[in-house]
């Protein structure tokens, strides 16, 4: 089984699981930055 | 709102009141949002409820043919896929909707029953997606229920609750927890329909006529 | 809270929100990236470990851990509860709740795993003989000859057992290479979970024996499973495992976590109050202030503001 981790000092991480992280960063950060779509106004 | 003329004397019709005092059908279905509610950031909760709606789904077609039938089906195998790929995207989801809550400090208003319901589901969420790992009967299961069983024996509720028996295991993940998390969900869901989004932090006063 | 209008029903500016619509969005954008997701990557499946398996590839191993569970010396022998009182268990400072538990899961490792199974087996003459031998000896004398045995199974240097001294390790020999036997044979998986029962979903038996050996773990840590290698949040092959897992497994990988004998009565202790400090963020003065000190808000609701400028 070809498996791949990265290791940094204490920390071991696997590949997916860094990239399942690094996506829930960047989606979080998009969220955030990009402009939602404007609604109709509403009395 | 409306108001009866007569109060319920029946105990139907206090819970009915009670019920829909709290959450009018146009406070359940609103066809509006307030004005700030304004980002994509927002649609992470239905995100996550969405991915629950495929864990489930995936899960009851996994069900039709017993808990071994992924192993030699190849359609069994791909739902179990499925499974796998809805729980990811449902903790995903889920972790971004937490980072936002916590940011725009959503607890504000008397709403830290939305917020300690929320974390409740992610808790329940872990437990139920560690009793589905442990009945996976394949190797990955005997690993992780050998070494969780220290975890937990070592705080004595191990004793009860024994992550070796397949049977117990089975049952807490496809009856009990499903069930459970599904209702923390609904309770956590109406308490945003019935307190509403939580306004900027400092909002200010505003005209009612935008 | 300065007026609390957050806890006010909201009077100002409203926008149409399509709910209904919104959900439906939701499923069919989830729902296109799980079916896409789950055809082309999968899901892992390795096969479980048969005691067979066990028993053809690690012979050794599988011996040494039977000599070990009459000798009463294995993992699960010296456990303590819930499945004996070998020992007290893990402790918080005072705290013994290890114990507290109960032994609720009684096991006696010898009759639970080599004599009894062995019992239900046909046997050959010579199992037939050490198990007789075996029953009709003292508890004293059943734990000299295994502890013996086991012993000198250690002391050889590649552990094997066809090579170890003379000694006076009474059928305790016969009967772990019995158990080998019949395990190649595949006349063990089943019968150990069973125990002499027809239905049975519990597999306490079989896998506390398995996890007594060397021969699970080692297969697990070559994919990155083991406690030291934040092996919680892995997953067989390349997949994506248990990331949210990160701080339970954390701890284990530092000091004074990583040497303790206590360390999963400990990590547990401290989850426990990170987690009800998490359910209460609300109450939490300081922690509920950071989202104003780190005013990441500013950029959610920036339209809100830019609308709505701070009176000066």
């Amino acid at each position: 089984m070809n498996t791949h981790f990265l290791t940094w000092g204490p920390i071991q991480i696997s590949i997916a699981n860094l990239v399942i992280i690094g996506i829930g960063l960047a989606l979080f950060a998009l969220a955030i930055a990009l402009p939602f779509p404007k609604g109709r106004k509403r009395p | 709102m409306t108001s009866h003329v007569e109060h319920a004397s029946t105990w139907t019709g206090r819970l009915r009141d009670r019920f829909f005092g709290a959450l009018p059908p146009d406070k359940l279905l609103p066809e509006e949002q307030p004005a700030y509610v304004a980002s994509w950031i927002y649609v992470f909760g239905v995100a996550t409820i969405a991915a629950l709606a495929f864990v489930i789904g995936s899960g009851l077609v996994l069900t039709l043919e017993g808990p071994l039938w992924y192993h030699s089906s190849s359609v069994g195998h791909y739902v179990n896929s499925v499974h796998l790929w809805s729980v990811e995207l449902f903790f995903l989801f889920m972790v971004v909707h937490l980072w936002g809550k916590f940011w725009m400090a959503a607890w504000r208003g008397r709403r830290a029953a939305t917020w300690i319901t929320g974390a409740i589901c992610f808790l329940a969420s872990v437990g139920t997606a560690f009793t589905g790992y442990v009945m996976q009967t394949n190797f990955d299961a005997q690993w992780i229920s050998t070494q969780a069983k220290d975890g937990l024996n070592s705080v004595g509720i191990g004793a009860w609750f024994n992550v070796l028996d397949l049977g117990q295991m089975l049952l807490f993940h496809v009856a009990l927890l499903p069930l459970v998390l599904g209702g923390i969900t609904v309770w956590h869901v109406l308490l945003v329909r019935k307190h509403g989004v939580v306004p900027p932090i400092d909002a200010r006063e505003e005209e009612t006529t935008s | 809270m300065s007026t609390d209008l957050a806890s006010r029903p909201w009077t100002g500016a409203n926008r149409e929100y399509d709910l209904a619509k919104e959900l439906v969005v939701a499923l069919l954008v989830v729902g296109a990236l799980v079916i896409g997701l789950a055809f082309a990557f999968g899901s892992p499946d390795e096969p479980s470990i048969t005691l067979q398996t066990w028993a053809k590839a690690a012979p050794a191993d599988f011996v040494s851990t039977a000599a070990a569970e009459l000798a009463g010396t294995s993992g699960t022998a010296t456990y303590g509860p819930p499945y004996n009182s070998a020992a007290d268990g893990q402790t918080i400072g005072p705290l013994n709740l290890q114990k507290l538990g109960g032994v609720r899961i009684p096991v006696d490792t010898a009759q639970a795993f080599v004599v009894g199974p062995l019992h239900r087996q046909v046997g050959t003459a010579e199992v037939t003989a050490a198990l007789s031998a075996w029953d009709a000896a003292s508890a004293d004398q059943q734990a000299s000859w295994a502890g013996a045995y086991s012993d000198a199974i250690a002391a050889e240097p590649d552990g094997d057992y066809t090579k170890v001294a003379t000694g006076d390790y009474g059928p305790a020999p016969a009967l772990s290479a019995g158990l080998l036997a019949a395990a190649q044979a595949g006349g063990l998986d089943g019968a150990l979970g069973a125990q002499g029962q027809f239905f049975s979903t519990d597999y306490t038996y079989p896998l506390l024996f398995l996890a007594d050996g060397a021969y699970l773990e080692d297969q697990a840590r070559a994919q990155h499973l083991g406690g030291d290698q934040w092996g919680m949040m892995n997953e067989t092959g390349n997949y994506p495992g248990q990331s949210w897992l990160w701080l339970y497994t954390f701890w284990y990988q530092i000091e004074p976590f990583s040497s303790s004998d206590n360390a999963d009565a400990w990590v547990w202790g401290l989850m426990m109050v990170l987690t009800l400090g998490f359910v209460l963020v609300p109450f939490i003065p300081g922690v509920r202030s950071i989202p104003r000190w780190i005013p990441v808000h500013r950029l959610i609701w920036r339209d809100y503001y830019r609308n709505h400028p701070r009176k000066t």
